[in-house]
């Protein structure tokens, strides 16, 4: 084994192989750009090198700085998690040339693997089955045609340029072959100036099922599938191992088909062989085809890890320093089954788009694995990855499995950030999904149900307007004592840009009387716990002025503080008057002229002092009153503004 | 040392007792909510669609949340005015601003444009006086348009009239009590000096104005014709004539912008006693409504009352054994030392030397006093008034009013005559006086009274050779007994401010804690006792 060995990447993939090493006595060291100097996989290494700037280009991607770094310090090996140089078949002869060892397959076999056509061609020499069709360079329409029906109906007519549906038909009968194809010719043209077209078998209810394989660059064995079908334009979303569905027969012919698919390149290491399967009438073994294979340990790796018992990344250091495969095919099963669900800085409403902000705080509950690559107090920069973490749950049952997962989302805490745990939650709970009704047409199709945002409900709004006026921890009997009625006191906060008010009546240490949009809601504290209508109010964290409710997924409010607000300037703001007596040095006002408030109109000087005179509102300059060179007394109008 | 009550909540005594003090809390709570509404539904409403906030929204929004309220007059004013000036127009109280005790006073311009009637002046005073002898820090959220000038006579020109108010702030000021204004309204005329003579003052942009004459009254004077904002609003006094220091977009602003003067303060609590950490009594103070004999003529051992006040009901009672009608002990209320001095009967004079003696014990120690009255009077008689009960009575009222220690009284019961004087009846400057619904206080009892002045008249008949049946008599004495009884009442006492307000007495304990509170922001000063007769 490595005495030590230098992790190329940063986040959660860092730790997780960090954390194996260190199991395995391995010392470990960590590459950082400027961004990460305090992140959680620097604070986690035996010792890190500082590599370069925030981009990836001018650090993690540096392959020589990194080689150098590990030369630096001594390490043996590189492990390259996965991205940046993880499939970088140069960066692995670099790695090699420098007398050091890549924790992951031969520069040849990542080559072989890399262009997709030619890994396909490679694939069906060695009988891995790959989706029927016709990718060549005749464009006869009679032979396309003939090529259709040789593939089997329904096809799919695709621009070869193509991209984002355009120049895409579907075909299901050979009648309308022909009139499919003009149009789909047509289409090409105009989006891409070129109109040829492939043909491909059309799969139906596709499925993304993947199997794990394990190589020592002679000999591999399979690990067993992951469907990661719930996906979001081509972005897993959810994965689960084993997939639903498949039959001891089906799974045989897939893991062998992976294993020939590695042992045709000589793969060494973890990888991943990616198949399309043909949902429409369950798992049969004639319905998957090849697509790619991936030549890296998966985000998703965790999944297999829970139903097989095995660390992947021990194998892969182990495997790496020349060990035999530590398990023969026939050793491995499965037990049970795993979810993981990819929790992400992501604000769902806006077209998840990518958030960042610094964690306020981040727990996961006790009872799933949570690979993170940050801590509370870290930051999610816009330069990286947005992942906060992966969830990862394991039961007996899928059902088991899938509800724990479900749980687990509801009881992640993250503040600080906008994250999909309401998204990833709405999946989690997904009729069709618990049936295993799984492709990945799924989110696409429940997508507007999926990211509705459910309303914040009224014991929402009262436990952040609790925590704002930090009335939660009331303790003594005098709190909010009042001789008769109680007094009414509001507070103001924001939610998602509309500032709402909520008025409370405190009637002692245990009783608050909330009053929301006119309806009042009476809060009782029994046994510790705050209620509404029987029911606790969730759970809330505030960092300055952000509160963060959790009922369950993270609903973020802001309380406005009624002193952060500018008061309008007084007095007859339109007129420009010099303040003190003195001299104009420049007028820069120019009648008609639009100006914005805080604009400068002129300058005087006076006191030895020059004094900028500034627009008090937005207006346009009516008249200019004065002159550069005159000489003018306090109070004297200058310049005079009007309405815009 | 723990007091073992010997009440039986089951019994039928108790069950009558608590059905008649509830009664009587009844109708003061219904005194108190018709204060609280102040000067009506369609007044308030008006108020509100000026973007203003209620007199009491104001104050809950200048308070820290959850603070305790102790408020001070609450029902002023009630049945004066043909009901006209609810709360007498302005709410006061004790509350907390950034952790530290504060007065507020608060015009409530619902309420005949929140101008001061007698009482509203008497109620503002009160507030002054608490605030003064209690060190605690002054916010005046004003909202009034001065003196109400058809009881001008009333309200303008005597010592404790209006321009005592401004007084009172100077003086404040002088010793370092802090005069917060926020102008949320009208300060018209003398109201004007409020905000004027303040350490700090906050108004509100186009609602708050401050000016000597309004704009009517200066173009009666001089001619000139000016709007109320140019005449005398935010802008004009926080750019122009510095009247005012912080200009607030609202009244949420304004109260936001006080409490941050408020913070800025650099002002800590004295320490004054040796605080334990606090505990509930052994005895729920919910029982006080059983335990009390509803007729104030049923004699009751004080004790059941004590056990359901202090701390863990321990009481180390002093000088059990002698002058028993008077019991003395210290105990512990929310964790503040107290003496307790509080009646068990008719005073005598062995009673009346025990109360000095205890006095004179708690003011050596600085411990402040807690009186709970409920007497009748000194004891007449030949006899004691041959062994100088005078005398023993007035080493108690000297104690009383020498003392320096805080004074709280809470009148329990009845409150008759000289023993008002030695259980810190009003007049004995206590820093806190509050009433019970069932408590009733006069120069004597309404019988009493009716019968000396039936007596007087039986002997002028008599004399004169005439005769009076007992028919006659009684309804001779009868307009007495009514008029004592009334004026007697705890309401009418309350709406003369005569007491800082009636109380649940289920509330005592908690009533008690803020007044020990509040006092305790005013270090305790050595006391000089007056001679005392020997």
């Amino acid at each position: 084994m490595f005495e030590k060995i230098l992790i190329a990447n940063r986040g959660e993939i860092a730790c997780r192989v960090m954390e194996t090493a260190r199991a395995l006595g391995v010392r470990t060291v960590a590459v950082y750009s400027d961004a990460d100097a305090a992140s959680k996989h620097v604070a986690l290494a035996d010792e890190a090198v500082h590599i370069g700037g925030a981009a990836p280009q001018t650090s993690y991607l540096l392959g020589d700085r990194i080689i150098g770094a590990a030369q630096a310090a001594g390490a043996q090996a590189i492990h390259p998690g996965y991205g940046f140089l993880s499939e970088n078949p140069d960066f692995v002869e670099a790695v090699e040339e420098a007398g050091l060892i890549f924790i992951g397959p031969s520069a040849s076999a990542i080559r072989s693997m890399g262009l997709k056509d030619a890994a396909k061609a490679l694939m069906e020499k060695a009988g891995v089955p790959v989706v029927p069709g016709y990718h060549g360079d005749n464009q006869n329409p009679a032979f396309l045609a003939a090529k259709a029906k040789e593939i089997t109906y329904p096809v799919l007519i695709k621009a070869v340029a193509g991209g984002g549906g355009k120049g895409m038909r579907l075909v299901e009968q050979p009648e309308d072959f022909a009139d499919a194809l003009v149009s789909a010719q047509g289409e090409a043209t105009t989006a891409f100036g070129n109109p040829d077209v492939l043909i491909e078998k059309y799969i139906q209810k596709p499925r993304h099922i993947e199997v794990q394989v394990f190589g020592d660059g002679k000999t591999a064995v399979h690990l067993f599938e992951r469907d990661c079908s719930l996906q979001r334009r081509h972005q897993k979303v959810i994965e689960e191992a084993p997939a639903p569905g498949m039959t001891a027969e089906m799974r045989a012919a897939m893991g062998q088909a992976a294993v020939r698919a590695a042992e045709a390149i000589g793969y060494k290491g973890a990888g991943t062989v990616e198949f399309i399967v043909d949902g429409s009438d369950g798992l049969r073994p004639d319905g998957f085809w090849f697509m790619e294979m991936n030549t890296r340990l998966q985000v998703e790796h965790p999944v297999t890890e829970a139903i097989t018992g095995v660390d992947l990344v021990e194998w892969q250091l182990r495997v790496a320093a020349g060990e035999t495969l530590p398990m023969r095919q026939e050793d491995l099963t499965i037990s049970g089954h795993a979810f993981e669900a990819r929790l992400y800085a992501e604000d769902v409403p806006k077209g998840f788009l990518p958030a960042t902000g610094t964690l306020t705080h981040l727990t996961f509950p006790d009872n799933v694995r949570a690979d993170s690559g940050v801590r509370a107090g870290d930051t999610i920069s816009p330069w990286y990855d947005p992942m906060i973490s992966k969830v990862i749950t394991h039961g007996p049952t899928r059902a088991a499995a899938l509800s724990q997962l479900a749980r687990a989302l509801e009881q992640t805490r993250v503040a600080g950030t906008t994250t999909n745990l309401g998204f990833l939650g709405a999946l989690a709970r997904h009729k069709g999904f618990a049936a295993g009704e799984v492709d990945t047409g799924l989110i696409a199709r429940d997508l507007e149900t999926l990211v509705q945002t459910p309303e914040v409900t009224p014991a929402a709004r009262i436990a952040a307007a609790q925590v704002a006026l930090d009335l939660q921890q009331a303790a003594d009997s005098e709190f909010g004592f009042s001789l008769w009625a109680p007094l009414q006191r509001s507070v103001h906060l924001e939610l998602e840009g509309n500032a709402f008010e909520a008025t409370v009546a405190v009637d002692g240490a245990d009783r608050q009387i909330w009053t929301l949009d006119g309806a009042e809601h009476l809060v009782s504290r029994q046994a510790g716990h705050w209620l509404l209508a029987g029911q606790r109010l969730p759970d809330c964290l505030r960092a300055g002025e952000v509160i963060t409710v959790f009922s369950p997924f993270g609903v973020s409010f802001t309380l406005l503080d009624p002193l952060d607000r500018a008061v309008s300037a007084g007095g007859d703001a339109a007129l420009i008057e010099a303040p003190m007596p003195g001299l104009v040095k420049a007028i820069f006002a120019e009648p008609g002229a639009e100006v914005r408030e805080g604009d400068r109109l002129a300058v005087l000087e006076a006191m030895k002092m020059e004094h900028a005179l500034l627009a008090a509102r937005d207006g346009i300059v009516a008249e200019i009153l004065a002159a550069a060179g005159d000489q003018v007394e306090a109070g004297a109008a200058l310049v005079r503004l009007e309405e815009a | 040392m723990k007091l073992t009550s010997k009440a039986m909540p089951s019994s039928e005594a108790f069950k009558q007792n608590r059905t008649a003090h509830l009664e009587a809390l009844a109708e003061v709570s219904a005194a108190a909510e018709a204060a609280r509404l102040g000067g009506g539904e369609a007044s308030r409403a008006r108020h509100e669609s000026r973007g203003k906030m209620l007199p009491r929204r104001r104050v809950a929004n200048l308070l820290d949340p959850g603070s305790p309220f102790l408020e001070v007059g609450a029902t002023a004013a009630h049945g004066l005015y043909d009901g006209a000036a609810p709360c007498a127009g302005v709410v006061a109280g004790i509350g907390r601003v950034e952790g530290q005790d504060v007065m507020v006073v608060c015009n409530d311009a619902t309420v005949k444009g929140g101008t001061y009637y007698p009482m509203t002046v008497k109620k503002h005073l009160r507030a002054q006086e608490i605030a003064e002898e209690n060190n605690l820090p002054c916010i005046y959220l004003v909202d009034s348009g001065g003196a109400n000038l058809p009881n001008q006579d009333e309200v303008f020109p005597d010592r404790d009239h209006f321009g005592r108010i401004f007084y009172n702030q100077a003086r404040m000021s002088a010793k370092g009590i802090a005069q917060i204004a926020v102008v949320m309204g009208s300060c018209t005329a003398g109201g004007a000096y409020v905000p004027a003579m303040s350490d700090v003052t906050i108004i509100v942009k186009d609602q708050g104005t401050i000016f000597l004459a309004g704009p009517p009254l200066v173009k009666a004077a001089t001619g000139e014709v000016v709007s109320t904002e140019d005449l005398g609003g935010g802008d004009v006094h926080t750019r122009l004539s510095g009247v005012a220091d912080y200009l607030a977009e609202d009244d949420a602003h304004a109260l936001a912008l006080a409490r941050r003067a408020v913070r800025h303060l650099n002002r800590r609590k004295p320490q004054t006693v040796d605080w334990q950490s606090a505990e509930d009594p052994a005895y729920d103070p919910e029982e006080i409504l059983g335990v009390v004999p509803a007729d104030l003529r049923t004699p009751y051992d004080i004790r059941e009352v004590i056990a359901r006040l202090v701390d863990g009901s321990r009481f180390d009672e002093f000088k059990a054994r002698y002058g028993e009608t008077l019991v003395t002990g210290f105990a512990h209320v929310k964790g503040c030392p107290v003496g307790i001095i509080a009646n068990n009967g008719v005073l005598f004079s062995e009673a009346a030397q025990k109360g000095a003696h205890f006095i004179e014990l708690c003011s050596q120690r600085k411990t402040p006093l807690v009186f709970l009255q409920n007497i009748t009077g000194f004891m007449v008689g030949r006899k004691y008034e041959n062994e100088g009960i005078a005398r023993h009575g007035a080493k108690m009222v000297t104690a009383v009013a020498s003392t320096n220690v805080p004074k709280i009284t809470m009148l329990v019961g009845g409150s008759f005559g000289a023993g008002n004087y030695g259980m810190a009846g009003r007049a004995y400057s206590p820093r806190f006086l509050w009433s019970w619904p069932n408590s009733r206080i006069s120069v004597m009892g309404g019988e009493q009274a009716a019968g000396v002045l039936a007596t007087v008249k039986r002997d002028a008949i008599e004399r004169k050779g005439g005769s009076w049946s007992a028919q006659e008599e009684a309804a001779f004495k009868q307009p007495t007994i009514d008029m004592f009884e009334a004026q007697s009442h705890p309401l009418y006492a309350s709406a003369r401010l005569w007491d800082d307000g009636i109380i649940d007495p289920r509330k005592s304990r908690d009533v008690l804690s803020l007044s020990l509170s509040a006092a305790l922001n005013a270090p305790i000063e050595e006391t000089h006792f007056g001679l005392f007769r020997m």
